[in-house]
């Protein structure tokens, strides 16, 4: 009886002398959603890449489903679904075409193969239409139609590179009601990266990547209890003031973002009404908020976990939050 | 079993693809048939016959169909690097099945169509003045498929290497007219200044031209028509040894590229 269907065993991936993966190890447990979370440029879809077998490693070893990534390539593969990053459908061919080939290609057997594509194409509700070609589907389309490919073989492991990059609010929503819908009904375990933190709170365990290392793998409640303290953030008619008050009378670490003040104290209720009463500087508004993975990334990392590329939707995201860049 | 799973399913995907795209097959066929109607008509009258009975648009005839199916089976690559491009080869690159076998489908996938294009040009043969027995056609059909196995496995092996659609599409521009002009399909072989000589000689495609024209014409290997190697006419046979040899070469090139690429 095994208790990890994807352990990883001192992992490395080098680029000449750039080190993409930096001696990583951990284990997934069957029917889990694992979360693998870095910024763009961390090393997750490196990591991906060996365990999906697109790529060999450096050193060390990866083990899914009991198979080795390197040396059983066909097993590997037949166990594991992949939704990628970028589109890889067929956009010449229909989408019931293109899981026909999926199909044929993953020998599901014949007898079950168009009560199966007819399954998966109901569960993302594209089995309307099915006999439209793909370059007709809008980008969600694709996309739930590539999530319902990955599973028409009946994959062990499901692994989502961004699945949702790049998707409205509502497609991601609706993305995310499958992913959770599978594991309830197949059992199938998922193995996400994302750098959507809301999305990482839907994993059952979280590993932080930064540089290549594994920073941390513990479940979400856990990881915020690393941040531990409650979060006020604080708009005043002088920041620098106001920065230098909160210094020396709460012995405390300020950030300044570009129009806030946010500090950690360790417990907020109480906090609050004794700040307001006794600052001196004029206080324009406050808020406070429980430690989100945000928060986590940031105090493991020392960053925001964004970059150049992130889209649209992300930034609103982040705005939503209440979250700016940092000076 | 797994093996011949792949190349089949790759092969389908490719003929599915072409029967999606008719236009693609009209349009093939158009830069062939203008050859052998605008040369055909206006040098045939001009030369008289090339050979007992046999005028130009005749001789040329067969070189067209052989210029078909090398055309569209050498632009077999494009379809890996489009794949590429949009990503698709990601999903056959994950798939169980092994690499070797999908440049083996792909390579059948680029013949088979090649081969169908070939015979739509067959159905021209009364405008060349030609007429085909049921035997000749019988007898064309795998000279064609070698050719066009062949040329398409040069051509996938290309495309294992050129990565870009832009640096494929040049490479494929520099190669084609070259292999087209100097593989016998518009002129006869025998006579040729020495360094021409020598480039339709190590030109592959010359001996899958030269046979269809041995079946086509029903010539004989001493007529003017066939490759004279070393002081020696190859006979049809010989025609056919040289350009499987080179297609079974290419055919395990591509093979093995497509394998050991990232």
């Amino acid at each position: 009886m095994v208790n990890h269907i994807i352990k990883v065993e001192n992992l490395v991936k080098r680029f000449g002398e750039l080190v993409a993966v930096d001696d990583i190890s951990f284990t997934v447990a069957p029917g889990e959603i694992f979360g693998f979370l870095g910024p763009n440029g961390a090393g997750k879809t490196t990591t991906i890449n060996i365990l999906c077998t697109l790529s060999k490693p450096t050193s060390g070893r990866a083990i899914i489903h009991g198979f080795d990534v390197v040396h059983q390539q066909s097993q590997v593969r037949q166990s594991i679904g992949l939704v990628f990053q970028d589109p890889s459908l067929d956009e010449r061919l229909s989408g019931l075409q293109n899981l026909r080939f999926h199909a044929l290609v993953y020998n599901v057997p014949a007898a079950v193969r168009g009560e199966r594509i007819e399954q998966v194409l109901k569960m993302v509700e594209l089995w309307d239409r099915r006999h439209n070609q793909v370059r007709y589907y809008s980008g969600g389309m694709k996309r739930r139609l590539e999530i319902a490919r990955g599973l028409l073989h009946h994959p062990e492991v499901l692994f989502l590179d961004e699945p949702t990059l790049g998707l409205d609010p509502q497609t991601r929503s609706r993305i995310w009601e499958y992913i959770l819908e599978l594991r309830q009904r197949e059992g199938t375990t998922v193995f996400l990266t994302t750098h959507y933190m809301d999305e990482a709170e839907e994993a059952n365990r979280i590993a932080i990547i930064d540089h290549g290392r594994l920073v941390a793998v513990d479940t979400p409640e856990r990881l915020k209890k690393i941040v531990g303290r409650d979060i006020v953030s604080v708009k005043t008619d002088d920041d620098d003031k106001a920065a230098e008050e909160i210094r020396l009378r709460y012995r405390t670490e300020v950030r300044r973002d570009s129009d806030s003040l946010t500090f950690e104290v360790a417990s907020g209720e109480e906090f609050l009404p004794a700040f307001i009463r006794e600052f001196g500087t004029r206080i324009l508004s406050v808020g406070l908020r429980r430690p989100s993975l945000d928060d986590v990334f940031l105090k493991l990392t020392g960053r925001e976990i964004r970059d150049e590329e992130v889209s649209d939707v992300f930034k609103a995201t982040v705005r939503q939050h209440g979250r700016h860049t940092r000076r | 079993m797994n093996n011949l799973r792949g190349v089949y399913t790759i092969w389908y995907r490719d003929i599915l693809r072409f029967w999606h795209d008719k236009m693609r097959m009209i349009g093939s066929l158009i830069l062939p048939l203008l050859f052998l109607v605008v040369f055909g008509s206006g040098l045939s009258a001009r030369m008289g016959f090339l050979a007992p009975g046999i005028d130009f648009t005749q001789f040329m005839f067969p070189g067209i169909i052989g210029m078909t199916v090398l055309m569209s089976s050498f632009m077999a690559g494009v379809s890996v690097v489009w794949d590429r491009e949009f990503g698709f080869l990601k999903e056959v690159l994950v798939a169980p099945i092994s690499r070797a076998s999908v440049a083996a489908g792909k390579t059948l996938g680029a013949a088979t169509v090649a081969l169908l294009q070939g015979v739509i040009i067959l159905l021209f043969a009364p405008l060349a003045g030609i007429s085909l027995s049921a035997g000749t056609v019988l007898a064309l059909l795998p000279l064609m498929f070698l050719l066009a196995a062949s040329m398409g496995s040069l051509g996938v092996l290309l495309a294992t290497r050129i990565r870009s659609m832009e640096a494929f599409q040049a490479v494929m521009q520099m190669l084609m007219f070259p292999v087209v002009f100097l593989s016998g399909v518009f002129f006869p072989l025998q006579g040729l200044p020495a360094w021409m000589n020598i480039l339709v000689k190590i030109n592959p495609a010359t001996y899958g031209i030269a046979p269809i024209r041995q079946v086509v014409l029903g010539v004989l290997p001493d007529s003017p028509f066939s490759i004279n190697l070393f002081g020696h006419n190859l006979s049809l046979w010989e025609n056919v040894t040289v350009l499987a040899v080179f297609g079974a070469a290419m055919i395990l090139l591509a093979m093995w590229s497509f394998s050991s690429q990232e």
